[in-house]
């Protein structure tokens, strides 16, 4: 079943065409990459699908529904959860209650059942936590939970970004260069938690230059170049096809 | 230490009720002062220090609160106290109105503009808008508060009627910090992009922290106007929001022990040193620059809220 689909999406900025005339689906339960070389247009793509552009043209269609034009926290409750390239945590809060921020909108209580502390809200609020240990729990941070995010190690605040975009108990998360910043051992972790993720049912979108990490965890692969979609398919047939290569002849050194 | 800060809010409740006992009217009337500034301070803190809205136009709400209850209490004779509801709402809606489209506004703009409606609303009052605030003048005779057919009359009197309301107030708010509205407001704070990107509706979180705080502040006006019995237009100057944002900044953003200790400093202490009242702006200014230099979280900072987590294996490792 498709999951997710994009249709001739075009996004440009000023005289500069971000994302030209793309379309790709992802189908629900796999675990689809994005790749191309710096500059291709990938992240417009992960703005576009929450909503924080609007596309030029195209269409977006998740569980059969357009979501052009939704606002982002709207589309996260649909069921699509991301995570940022540049890391975005609330940093002077605590670890918990980052994740936290991901339970928001499956919740309900608002400002006057939180002034009379309705049994109904009490129980919302330690539900919450309780999903959002759970979360921490399956990135394995429990033990940092009461920590302020700044605190954390680089790859750790990587981990916790997922964490809270688990809390939203999406569909489709997306992961905008998850392994960014992070040693081969990590690396090696997040292997292992993206495919946890997605035996948990959850389908993955993500991008990634670390082209080992790519090979190995996707089942298809979408590449992007000066924003346009110039191969797509299984991992052997991507590292075999010519175009790919040329793309990042010279840019691949960071493999 | 929830224990700690109960002990310490009952001390001071015992301290508060015997207060007038011990005080004259003039201190009485001081702490009445710092009492109202501080549920004005509380109710800005929600924008400035949770949300992270920069308002310096919060005496408009109060402006607001304080005139409809003048104008209904003198004009219909209805009871101030039974109006507090309505200064609420009108308030609020009046927040709401202006806010919707100005809270994407940035920072120092959405600063700016604050300043503007509080000048607009103070020169509409000024130019007798609707042909019914009076005026510079303002309005005159409004009526003394009753309970139960007692009348509200002396400081001592005003003292408690404050003093509870500010205790309300506390009560309150802190419950509405610590749950899922209070935490949508630091978020936001923090990082709009991705609290958006979280899930949470922030246009409508930053829409409400305007509501509710401009609510309170327009409550707190109500009381205003009954305790002075007439009020005008110079009550309501842009340097009453500048000692409401100021209190809260100095105080602590986002702390609630921090605003009153805001209030008390602000409001109180200058009453301490009448005779340097010239050098009081000066004190301010730079009172104000050390904070932003030494302790950008003011003098009582927001402390982290603390969850009980339910599973003793992670609250044991958690312990060093
Ligand atoms: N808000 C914006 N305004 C103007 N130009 C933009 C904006 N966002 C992206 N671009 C441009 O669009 C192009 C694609 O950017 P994008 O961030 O999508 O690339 P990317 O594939 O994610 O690259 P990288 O691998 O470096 O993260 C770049 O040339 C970038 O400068
Ligand atoms: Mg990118």
């Amino acid at each position: 079943m498709t999951l997710l689909s994009l249709n001739r999406l075009t996004k440009s900025f000023g005289g500069l065409t971000a994302v030209n005339n793309v379309s790709f689906q992802v189908e629900g339960g796999s675990i689809v990459g994005l790749i191309g070389p710096n500059g291709a247009g990938k992240t417009t793509v992960f703005n576009l699908i929450t909503g924080i552009y609007r596309p030029n043209q195209g269409e977006i269609i998740f569980n059969d529904g357009s979501i052009v034009g939704q606002p982002t926290h709207r589309i996260v409750s649909l069921g699509i959860a991301r995570t940022f390239q540049t890391i975005r945590l609330f940093q002077n809060l605590s670890v918990l209650e980052n994740v936290l921020s991901g339970c928001h909108c499956r919740m309900k209580s608002g400002s006057l059942a939180a002034m009379l502390r309705l049994p109904s809200q009490k129980k919302e609020e330690r539900r919450a936590v309780e999903r959002a240990l759970g979360a921490l729990t399956f990135v394995g941070l429990e033990s940092q939970a009461e920590q302020l995010a700044r605190n954390l190690s680089y790859g750790n605040q990587r981990l916790l970004e997922i964490a809270r975009a688990l809390a939203t108990e999406p569909q489709l998360l997306i992961l905008d260069e998850p392994a960014g910043g992070m040693n081969e051992q990590e690396t090696g972790a997040l292997i292992t938690l993206i495919r946890r993720l997605r035996d948990r049912g959850i389908t993955v979108l993500l991008i990634e230059h670390d082209m080992s990490l790519v090979m190995r965890v996707c089942e298809r692969i979408v590449v992007l170049e000066y924003g346009a979609k110039i191969a797509e398919g299984e991992p052997a047939a991507i590292k075999a096809d010519p175009k790919v290569i040329e793309a990042y002849l010279g840019t691949e050194e960071n493999e | 230490m929830m224990d700690r800060t109960k002990y310490l809010y009952l001390a001071g409740t015992v301290v508060l009720a015997a207060a007038p006992a011990v005080l004259n009217t003039y201190w009485v009337d001081v702490l009445n002062n710092v009492g109202m500034y501080a549920i004005l301070g509380l109710s800005l803190n929600l924008i400035v220090g949770h949300a992270g809205l920069f308002n310096l136009g919060h005496a408009a709400f109060y402006a607001i609160g304080a005139y409809t209850a003048a104008i209904l209490n003198s004009h219909f004779h209805i009871p101030v106290l039974w109006l507090l509801p309505l200064s609420a709402l009108t308030a609020g809606l009046f927040a709401l109105m202006i806010a919707r489209p100005i809270i994407h506004l940035r920072g120092d703009y959405l600063c700016i503009v604050t300043i503007g409606v509080g000048e607009i609303v103070r020169i509409a009052l000024i130019n007798n808008v609707f042909g019914i605030t009076g005026g510079a003048n303002g309005i005159f005779g409004i009526d003394r508060p009753q309970i139960f057919g007692w009348v509200i009359r002396r400081p001592q009197e005003f003292y408690y009627l404050i003093w509870l309301f500010l205790m309300v107030t506390v009560f309150l708010f802190q419950r509405l910090e610590n749950s899922r509205f209070g935490r949508a407001l630091n978020y936001l704070r923090e990082d709009e992009t991705a609290a958006e990107g979280s899930g949470i509706h922030t246009a409508h979180y930053k829409l409400m922290a305007f509501v509710i705080g401009a609510a309170w502040a327009g409550m707190v006006g109500n009381i205003f106007a009954a305790k002075m019995t007439i009020i005008s237009p110079e009550s309501f100057s842009f340097w009453e929001s500048v000692l409401m944002f100021t209190l809260v900044i100095l105080g602590g953003s986002g702390s609630i022990p921090g605003v009153l200790l805001g209030a008390l400093l602000i409001i109180g202490l200058p009453e301490l040193f009448r005779g340097f009242a010239n050098a009081r702006m000066a004190i301010f200014g730079v009172a104000m620059v050390a904070m932003m230099i030494f302790r950008t979280g003011g003098i009582l900072p927001a402390r982290p809220r603390t969850y009980r987590l339910p599973q003793p294996a992670a609250a044991v490792e958690a312990k060093p």
